[in-house]
């Protein structure tokens, strides 16, 4: 385990699998091919389930992906297997969180698109490195 | 593209609109000029950023020239005021990982930044400048960033914390001077602070195992401002908890921290001290209670992530305290139809591990519906927890036979096929009453099967088990039909399988015949043969006579030599008037390279015949000793040890010594090797001191002639040890030899040399040197077989030991054995363990050794031996080691 918690990547997809915004932090992936070939697979291994209402998890190559759908976004975060998984959905749900408030709720693809230089500092300064950073701190906090 | 951000109501209905459609490189570089407008449009140059960032976020890749000339006009944006564009100028220049020589073009923009009013430029400038930043310039900035951690703005410390965190692993030494200033910040009151100072100064302290523990004693008495923080506080007390476990005896330190935060209000803190729980070395069932209660809430939850999380920690716990698991046994079964498929996955193996006899019916039933929906990887492991689970129930063996086979006829790869008959085949040994269902099951499978390897492992099986049976005229159908429907590898198992019933059933003999004969015109050419071998071997030319026990042995019987052995052994072999003596090749299995040994041992024994171990040395010692005229009446070798290092390494002269084992006889071959180029060696010896061997006798030296540098050379000294006794002893040796100065021009040797002798460490014969490990393949079937009329049983006491593990692999090594199926390995935490030992003893005895451990709180071990063997003398010799050992 990890002495704090560590984030590999977060991704947005749309609903073909196709990157909007995608955010890698770990070495795991090197290639851009390495990385298009993980979206892949894990899209279709998550495409059928129903994340709508509440995030889902899997375990997916030794990671811990969790996830969640909403129109035709497909919001994901990946951490390690021995990873807490529960900070991990706060991870998801501190970026979903944000999105929704960046794109004043209208939370779908073409929104995300003519706003996409948002999403990139939101994901910008949810992780640095790996490492927990800002935007989700107030969600996490709030309890 | 002019202006593709601008929204264009028409296109709204579209689906496929994309701000971005058909932007192409090429245009998005041309469009970077407007950054060296004299008056900048700072709207229309975030525009340009965002279309770079959108670039290289899709995998594009910019050359480095192109990055250099973005890089370059993106400093020219520095000059603009504007927060929104200088927030995107920061975001650009970290996806260029400029180079060192360019960063200094923007190190002044970025210090000026850095000790601006804007708090949002302080904390971005210190992300970007630590991350492009090299050791020479961070001395430069040390300063800056001292200040920064304990700023008044809290994204401002954070931001330099965390660029702290990241810059420890390059640059250590700066960042542990900030020890103070990250101690404060500990202490701040915004909570993302205190978080990341935490992280940090953990990091900064790791290796100080005391700094860490009073980190932690002062921080778990006051408050931890958020549940992140306090998930960071779990982790390092669990750290001190496992680092002080082997100092400290009694009251474990923390564990009362880690259950009060049981009862925090944050799912995140509940789970991550519950999981600290559970995973802490040698937990006690008292310790772990409010932790599984702790758990067993979350698998009602409506949250699938909890569900995950909660039932993944109790799997894993189940592995290795199954009774603690098993109050959530109710909660757990209803995660069987959960929507999730891990979830449900990690519920049904952990019912399979913690599940009781009356359960298992209800349990099948429940994995019936479920299996069609799982990938094969889940229902291997599902198929594995269903074999350990039948041999845990034998009673139960009819409705979990029945699920096997049931499943055995759906789809499914090879994996998954060989996982449910390597299950089926465990539970007819094991489980003599699953046999006949079994077996019956097995010959269904093979009439519709399309894996070869699983046909002809099945057919062997079938020849060895269904003899056996009641009535093993039913089985026969089965087999001849693979005669006629397969190909010539199932066909050929198939005439093996019906000679061994014509073999073993004399009353179906004369049926059996006539089914070999039609299979005399086969089309294959090992077919034939083999029909044919059998045929006139079994007496298949009309009179029906019973078959003889050597004719089985020779037909039938088990090869008990390593595979690899028979071939080097039949390679070397020359043709000549002597014919091939099997007898000769060595028994002894090689012990095998570590990352072999892990697969085979992990698994237990299924179908597959026993490894054959990579080709022997064992083989070439024998020639050599064989070529020496003074060893021949010595009679055969047993065994020979691995060489044992005399010396240390990179001395003068390097000696290893081999120990071969005769019947009366002990030969030490010492390997010598010369390291010195300005020496020659002559008549080189050692002279063995026997004062603490006193079984010994020495009968003969062989010294060396000459051992010039680098070329190794034996000398041999044999021993004569009287027989049937295991001698062991002490042996201290001292080389001697006569060095001659060589010249190294010449390379010529003086003529006279100096008498010289040089000290070598000891060397010890123990009671394993006389012990071969060969393995069985089925313990259980060779140790019933091998009957009990000189089995000799008894107990010891081991004293105090570190641990189970420790004890057996030293009972292990000291017999020198051969473990089988997996048993040397002990489960952590285990309090009782048996290990099943194979082995040959000298003389060529065959000796099973079945050990069971306990070990009682004080860490006292107890052990009682069983010994099986050909031979009584030898069952006691077992003992005598035992207790002498």
């Amino acid at each position: 385990m990890d002495s704090f918690p560590v984030v590999k990547n977060i991704l947005l997809l749309d609903s073909e699998g196709k990157r909007v915004a995608v955010k890698y932090y770990s070495d795991d992936w090197p290639t851009n091919n390495a990385k298009l070939a993980f979206e892949k697979s894990l899209f279709a291994k998550t495409m059928k389930s129903n994340a709508r209402t509440e995030a889902e998890i899997t375990m997916f190559d030794s990671n811990i992906v969790l996830y969640k759908f909403v129109q035709d976004l497909h919001f994901y975060v990946t951490g390690g297997e021995d990873e807490n998984e529960l900070i991990l959905a706060a991870v998801l749900q501190g970026f979903f969180d944000s999105i929704s408030l960046l794109l004043r709720s209208n939370v779908d693809k073409r929104e995300a698109l003519e706003n996409l230089d948002l999403i990139f500092l939101c994901l910008d300064e949810i992780v640095e490195r790996g490492f927990l950073l800002v935007a989700l701190m107030d969600k996490l906090t709030a309890n | 593209m002019a202006q593709p951000l601008v929204k264009k109501d028409d296109d709204h209905d579209d689906e496929d609109y994309s701000p971005f459609l058909g932007i192409e490189k090429g245009a998005v570089l041309q469009e970077v000029r407007v950054f060296n407008d004299p008056q900048l449009d700072p709207r229309r140059c975030s525009q340009v950023i965002t279309k770079l960032l959108y670039l290289l976020n899709q995998g594009d890749s910019f050359s480095k020239n192109e990055a250099t000339e973005v890089f370059f006009s993106v400093t020219k944006l520095f000059q603009s005021k504007d927060l929104g564009l200088r927030r995107m100028v920061y975001l650009i220049i970290k996806e260029l990982s400029p180079s060192s020589d360019e960063v200094i073009i923007v190190t002044s923009s970025l210090m000026k930044d850095m000790n601006s009013k804007t708090d949002m430029y302080r904390a971005n400038a210190i992300r970007v400048l630590c991350r492009i930043t090299d050791g020479t310039l961070l001395t430069q900035i040390e300063r800056y960033l001292k200040q920064a951690i304990v700023d008044k703005n809290p994204v401002v410390a954070s931001a330099a914390l965390v660029s702290g965190i990241h810059l420890l692993q390059t640059n250590p030494e700066i960042v542990k001077r900030w020890s103070n200033e990250v101690q404060e910040a500990v202490q701040s009151r915004a909570a993302l602070v205190q978080f990341h100072a935490l992280a940090l100064l953990q990091q900064i302290r790791q290796n100080d195992r005391l700094a860490v523990s009073k980190l932690v004693t002062s921080l778990t008495k006051g408050t931890a401002r958020s549940p992140l923080a306090q998930c960071l506080l779990i982790r390092y007390a669990s750290q001190v908890i496992r680092e002080s476990a082997n100092t400290q005896t009694g009251d474990r330190p923390f564990y009362d921290f880690l259950e009060s935060c049981l009862r925090h209000k944050a799912e995140m803190v509940v789970f991550e001290a519950a999981r600290a729980i559970t995973e802490l070395t040698g937990v006690t069932n008292r310790e772990l209670t409010p932790a599984i209660t702790a758990l067993q809430l979350f698998l009602s939850s409506s949250k699938p992530v909890l569900r995950f999380a909660a039932v993944r920690a109790l799997n894993k716990v189940a592995m290795t305290h199954p009774m603690a698991v098993t109050n959530c046994n109710i909660d757990m079964e209803s995660l069987i139809s959960d929507q999730n498929r891990s979830i449900a996955t990690l519920a049904i193996t952990t019912l399979l591990k913690t599940g009781n006899e009356s359960s298992v019916d209800r349990l099948m039933k429940q994995i019936t519906n479920f299996m069609s929906d799982i990938a094969d990887e889940f229902k291997i492991v599902v198929v594995e927890a269903i074999r350990s689970l039948c041999l845990k129930f034998p009673l139960k063996y009819r409705s979990l036979m029945n699920f096997l086979s049931n499943i055995l006829r759906e789809e499914g790869g090879f994996d998954y096929k060989k996982a449910i008959v390597d299950s089926i085949v465990i539970l007819i040994r094991d489980i003599p009453e699953a046999k006949e269902s079994g077996l019956l099951q097995l010959c269904e499978f093979i009439e519709d099967c399309e894996f070869t390897y699983l046909s002809t492992q099945i057919l062997h099986f079938l020849g060895n088990e269904g003899p056996k049976t009641t009535d093993p005229s039913k089985y026969i159908r089965y087999i001849y039909n693979r005669v006629h429907l397969e190909n010539a590898t199932v066909r050929a198992a198939a005439v093996s399988t019906l000679a061994k019933f014509g073999a073993m059933v004399d009353a179906l003999k004369p049926q059996i015949f006539v089914l070999l004969r039609r299979c005399v015109l086969d089309s294959d050419d090992e077919v034939r043969d083999r029909t044919t071998l059998y045929l006139n071997t079994l007496g298949g030319d009309g009179e029906v006579v019973e078959t003889d026990k050597e004719t089985k042995t020779l037909l039938f019987g088990a090869l008990d030599i390593p595979l690899v052995n028979l071939e080097t052994s039949l390679k070397n072999y020359e043709p000549s008037e002597e014919p091939f003596d099997i007898d000769s090749v060595s028994k002894e299995v090689k012990s095998q390279p570590l990352a072999e040994k892990k697969a085979p041992g992990k698994k237990p024994t299924g179908l597959g015949a026993p490894l054959a171990g990579p080709p022997s040395t064992v083989d070439a010692y024998e020639r050599l000793l064989s070529s020496i005229p003074e060893f021949l009446d010595f009679g055969k070798l047993f065994k020979s040890s691995v060489p044992v290092e005399l010396t240390e390494a990179e001395t003068e002269y390097a000696v290893n010594v081999v120990k071969h084992i005769f019947d009366r006889h002990v030969v030490f071959q010492y390997n010598c090797t010369n390291t010195i180029p300005e020496q020659l060696l002559e008549n080189v010896s050692v002279i063995v001191d026997l004062s603490e061997a006193d079984d010994f006798a020495e009968v003969l030296s062989k010294p060396v002639r000459s051992l010039p540098y680098d070329t190794p050379g034996q000398t041999f000294v044999a021993f004569e040890k009287p027989e049937g006794i295991t001698a062991v002893g002490k042996f201290s040796n001292t080389l001697r030899f006569i060095v001659k100065e060589v010249d190294p021009t010449t390379s010529e040797a003086e003529e006279d040399g100096v008498e010289d002798e040089y000290q070598l460490e000891d060397l010890e014969v123990v009671a394993a040197d006389y012990m071969m490990k060969v393995g069985v393949s089925n313990f259980r079937n060779a140790w019933e077989s091998m009957g009990d009329d000189f089995e000799h049983v008894d107990e010891y006491g081991l004293g105090p030991r570190e641990n189970l593990a420790e004890a057996v692999s030293a009972v292990i090594n000291l017999l020198g054995m051969q473990p089988c199926e997996g048993t040397e390995v002990v489960a952590t935490n285990s309090r009782s363990h048996t290990c099943l030992l194979s082995g040959v003893f000298l003389g060529n005895v065959r000796v099973l050794v079945r050990l069971q451990f306990g070990i009682d709180g004080s860490r006292d071990v107890a052990m009682k031996l069983a010994v099986r063997s050909e031979d009584e003398a030898v069952s006691d010799t077992i003992h005598e080691i035992v207790s002498s050992g």
